[in-house]
């Protein structure tokens, strides 16, 4: 599709990137020097600490059900009460996070992995398989994205696995135009010119030169979609497409709260949602605090 | 002489300082600078891309950025401008002092037409105009600055106008209230060089019109030669040398100023090779103390480890320089 | 720009083709349409419907059938209801597009707002407490904020002062007996439009303040300083008249996204709209619903960023449609 014609803004200045340890060093200060996105990494550390190390951490063995202590309120025994099953509601919470975690973080890799290469490959070769490529990722703005997840989940099987290919298959069009974008500009960069006098081949410029020069955008891209992972993940686990009981996700877990609106138990609304809400923001915010260290133009 | 010239001038600046606060610390992008406009005349002011020229004009019309603080004073017609408040600023911009930008392109609103921007410096001003005389006065202005066609070109987008047709533009939106003092900043900078003087000319005709003062800020002394009564030297934020423009291009007494003249290509001389200022400015950050040029200057001995004073050596022409004196005897 | 519309539109239409077939293909290998007949008790029941739906030839074959009987406006009946599929989603489209109407109104006044206060008073308490919202707006899952407000806002309410109705209701768009705008009408629009609007405030705010800050921070806003025109002139005039162009652009592709995308706030307030639709449809493999709700979403998307690249040029003297 053709776009409007709007008159473009000068690029902005690339250099060539270094490994120098002063670099870094300042890469490192400028990060330090975001506090909220050091106390995001924090928060988020912690969350991973505690839902990984669920087995060492959490009160009660995973999905151990006691029936006589169903939908407990909360108290010193269950810190967030029981589930109608019985089950801890804690313990729960962080076996779930678990998997909210894992494919979130899993769809981000695998998406930018996808969309990094598709993106290098568009706007390092042009031509037709940049024309290819990019009416591919033109036909996922037109259908819409919960629709896409669940007719493939439906067909293919909602195993977590299933589940980030899925995600995966959606979130790779952003990089990927991003990296086209960066890509193109770069080609012509006097040190890919160079590069390309010497005889590199191709292969070895897009891996060895500008590769290199996306870093900060890569990483950036993965803190952010691993946020839009998150949501979408308890999204279409919450409408019954993902996540399938006895495994539970923050997403399924609020299907189950859901039935609890109106009843004493209501406050169960609030945990996984809050669980969701406080580590997309940290996400986020890592996001922008990694985007302001590392890839300063990037900045909007 | 500076007393007697403040009561008379029309704009006087006194040891107008300009401080940016940066990450990397406070920048002294201006020290100390005091000069006199008077009705009528052209002062440029001349220096090299950092030199604080683009500094002193913002803080005369009270434009810096919020990271900036100015300090001395700056009076118009005898009245303080630097503490005015933001209301009463904006009565005196763009009313008794005008500014023209260098880049019109980007000084111009794409999304107005050039009529409907010049209506608007005048209505901001007089709320009273009618629409119809609104249009009649954006027409007549681009009459004054030589745009053909007025009529139609005021229905025009900034995109649809050619590079100097476009300052010209910026030129007549400066003289929409016959300001006293226009300033001119770098007004022909980003245009070739055949419009350049057509540019140059029209300012020139402006003035003759509407009698502002215009005080032009430029890194081209090619332009200076043109159009200035005075010129004022500026360099790492300190005034090196100001004088009438004839002793100033005749009889320089500043060595930075030779080294600029030096470097002017010049067709009423033989050819000779032309001769680059060697070394770089200071960094704004770290900046000696003592004279800013001692570190390129040919001449530079102990005593340029003090700030110089500035040198009286005729009328109107001073230089901070130790060695003025000698220096100007020396035909250059 | 009527040729370029017209153009636009008609480059569209191998983009449809070729989503609606992979679609056509997706649904097709997923979901079998006789599924319900091959329970039947009548053996050539089976083999009388594959023929008359044409499911023995081949894939390509069965599409321009179904392409042919979609065009003239044959969509076929719908394998969960049985009733037609074309004003089914009709009703759909239109409850769908009440929302988005009413929630993308309401989010433009807000956001524009939001995004003109904290441009103009950049840093302040103001500004970082609702730029502070926005990030919170922006984290939030929006089926998880629904949830929350039909128990903070309708239940709770209800419970605790002893209530014959809620507050505010949260299922459909009228209750029984009501139509038209009416205050039962509010009453309903309110939770959803609330869940929707949400997120979108959040990120056009968000949006909106960064291209106002652009706009004042330009050459041209120094310029209209330099003439001596008052902050709220500046404000209104210069910046937010630069910053339209892009705003409207990111509104009108967002609210495209939003005609296939409510499948969230749908289904929690049991609003029958596309997203509905779709979930109960897809439940069941109603396969002949599915195909034109694709079908009608993709083209509900090419129309309205046709319509954002119009606006824009509308807005933009800049930029020539050609």
């Amino acid at each position: 599709m053709t776009q409007p014609t709007v008159l473009p803004a000068p690029p902005p200045p690339v250099s060539e990137p270094s490994g120098d340890p002063r670099t870094s060093r300042v890469v490192l200060s400028r990060f330090l020097r975001h506090r909220l996105a050091v106390a995001s990494l924090v928060v988020l550390v912690l969350l991973a600490v505690c839902c990984f190390g669920a087995a060492w951490i959490a009160p009660y063995p995973r999905n151990a059900q006691n029936l006589l202590a169903a939908s407990q309120p909360p108290s010193g025994t269950h810190w967030l009460g029981t589930d109608s099953l019985g089950r801890d509601y804690l313990s729960e919470m962080l076996y779930a996070g678990q998997l909210s975690l894992a494919i979130g973080l899993g769809v981000a890799l695998l998406a930018t992995l996808v969309g990094t290469a598709a993106g290098a490959v568009a706007g390092y070769l042009g031509g037709w398989p940049d024309e290819v490529i990019m009416r591919v990722a033109d036909l996922f703005l037109i259908v819409p994205p919960v629709a896409v997840l669940a007719v493939s989940l439906q067909g293919l099987g909602p195993s977590p696995l299933t589940i980030v290919v899925v995600l995966s298959s959606l979130g790779w069009t952003l990089i990927a135009r991003v990296v086209r974008a960066r890509v193109i500009q770069l080609r012509h960069q006097e040190f890919v010119e160079a590069a390309r006098v010497i005889g590199a081949s191709g292969p070895r410029i897009v891996v060895r030169h500008l590769l290199p020069n996306l870093t900060g955008l890569i990483v950036v891209n993965v803190s952010l979609s691993v946020a839009t992972a998150i949501i979408l993940e308890s999204t279409v686990s919450f409408l019954g497409y993902g996540v399938q009981p006895p495994k539970s996700s923050w997403g399924n877990m609020l299907t189950q709260a859901a039935g609890l609106i109106g009843t004493s138990q209501s406050y169960l609304l609030y945990v996984p949602g809050l669980a969701i809400l406080v580590t997309v923001l940290a996400v986020n915010f890592l996001g922008d605090g990694l985007r302001d260290a590392l890839d300063p133009q990037g900045r909007q | 002489m500076h007393d007697a010239n403040q009561e008379s001038a029309l704009l006087s600046v006194r040891d107008l300082s300009v401080t940016y606060r940066t990450d990397a610390g406070p920048v002294a992008a201006l020290d100390r600078l005091s000069f006199d406009l008077h009705a009528g005349e052209t002062l440029s002011i001349v220096g090299e891309s950092g030199s604080g020229k683009s500094a002193a004009s913002l803080a005369v019309m009270g434009l810096l950025p919020r990271n900036a603080v100015a300090e001395g004073s700056v009076r118009l017609g005898g009245r303080e401008l630097l503490n005015l408040s933001d209301r009463e600023l904006r009565a005196v911009r763009g009313r008794r002092i005008a500014m023209v930008f260098q880049d019109a392109l980007a000084a111009l609103n794409p999304m107005m037409t050039v009529g409907a921007q010049l209506a608007e410096a005048v209505s901001v001003h007089d709320p009273s105009v009618s629409r119809a005389a609104l249009r009649e006065r954006a027409v007549e202005l681009l009459d004054v600055v030589g745009i053909p066609d007025p009529r139609t070109r005021a229905g025009q987008y900034p995109h649809e106008l050619s590079g100097g047709m476009r300052q010209r533009v910026m030129i007549a939106t400066g003289i929409a209230n016959e300001p006293d003092v226009l300033i001119a900043d770098e007004p022909t900078t980003a245009l070739d060089v055949t419009v350049q003087a057509q540019v140059l000319d029209v300012l020139a005709r402006v003035q003759d019109r509407t009698r502002s003062a215009i005080l032009l800020i430029t890194h081209d002394l090619g332009v200076v030669a043109g159009l200035a009564d005075r010129v004022l030297v500026l360099y790492c934020g300190r005034k090196m040398e100001e004088a009438p423009v004839e002793p100033l291009f005749y009889e320089p007494a500043h060595p930075y100023t030779r080294g600029l003249l030096a470097a002017l290509p010049r067709i009423d001389r033989s050819p000779r090779r032309l001769t680059q200022i060697a070394g770089q400015p200071p960094s704004p950050t770290e900046r000696p103390p003592g004279c800013p040029f001692r570190n390129r200057c040919p001449h530079a001995d102990e005593r340029c480890a003090e700030s110089p004073r500035p040198v009286p050596l005729g009328a109107g022409h001073t230089a901070a320089c130790v060695r003025a004196q000698e220096i100007a005897s020396v035909t250059p | 720009m009527t040729r370029y519309a017209l153009r636009r539109l008609l480059a569209s239409v191998p983009v449809v083709v070729v989503a609606s077939f992979i679609l056509f293909w997706a649904v097709r290998a997923t979901f079998d349409p006789l599924a319900k007949l091959r329970q039947s008790v009548d053996p050539t029941a089976l083999h009388r419907e594959t023929v008359r739906l044409g499911l023995d030839r081949s894939l390509p074959e069965q599409y321009l059938l179904w392409v042919k009987g979609f065009l003239r406006g044959d969509w076929g009946t719908s394998t969960r209801t049985g009733g037609a599929v074309l004003p089914m989603v009709g009703d759909a489209l239109g409850t769908t597009l009440q929302l988005i109407l009413w929630g993308v109104a309401l989010a433009v006044v807000l956001a524009l707002a939001i995004g003109l206060y904290s441009a103009a008073r950049q840093y302040t308490a103001g500004d970082h407490l609702l730029t502070g919202l926005s990030y919170l707006g922006v984290a939030m899952p929006a089926f998880w904020f629904g949830l929350v407000l039909i128990q903070v806002l309708a239940v709770w309410p209800k419970q605790q002062f002893g209530l014959a109705d809620p507050p505010f209701y949260f299922v459909g768009l009228h209750s029984v007996g009501h139509s038209g705008l009416d205050l039962d009408y509010l009453r309903h629009l309110v939770l959803p439009v609330a869940t929707l609007t949400v997120g979108l405030v959040a990120s056009w705010s968000r949006f909106g303040r960064a291209t106002l800050l652009e706009a004042l921070s330009s050459d041209y806003v120094r310029t209209a300083r330099a003439k001596g025109v008052p902050r709220r002139r500046i404000l209104l005039r210069h910046a937010l008249r630069n910053a339209l162009a892009p705003f409207v652009t990111v509104v009108a592709m967002d609210a495209a996204a939003l005609v296939g995308g409510l499948v969230v706030t749908e289904q929690i307030y049991s609003i029958p709209g596309m997203g509905k639709l779709f979930l109960a449809s897809l439940e069941t493999g109603d396969v002949f619903v599915l195909l034109p709700w694709m079908f009608v979403v993709a083209v509900a998307v090419i129309l309205f960023n046709l319509l954002a690249d119009l606006s824009y040029a509308l807005l933009d003297p800049r930029v020539a449609l050609r």
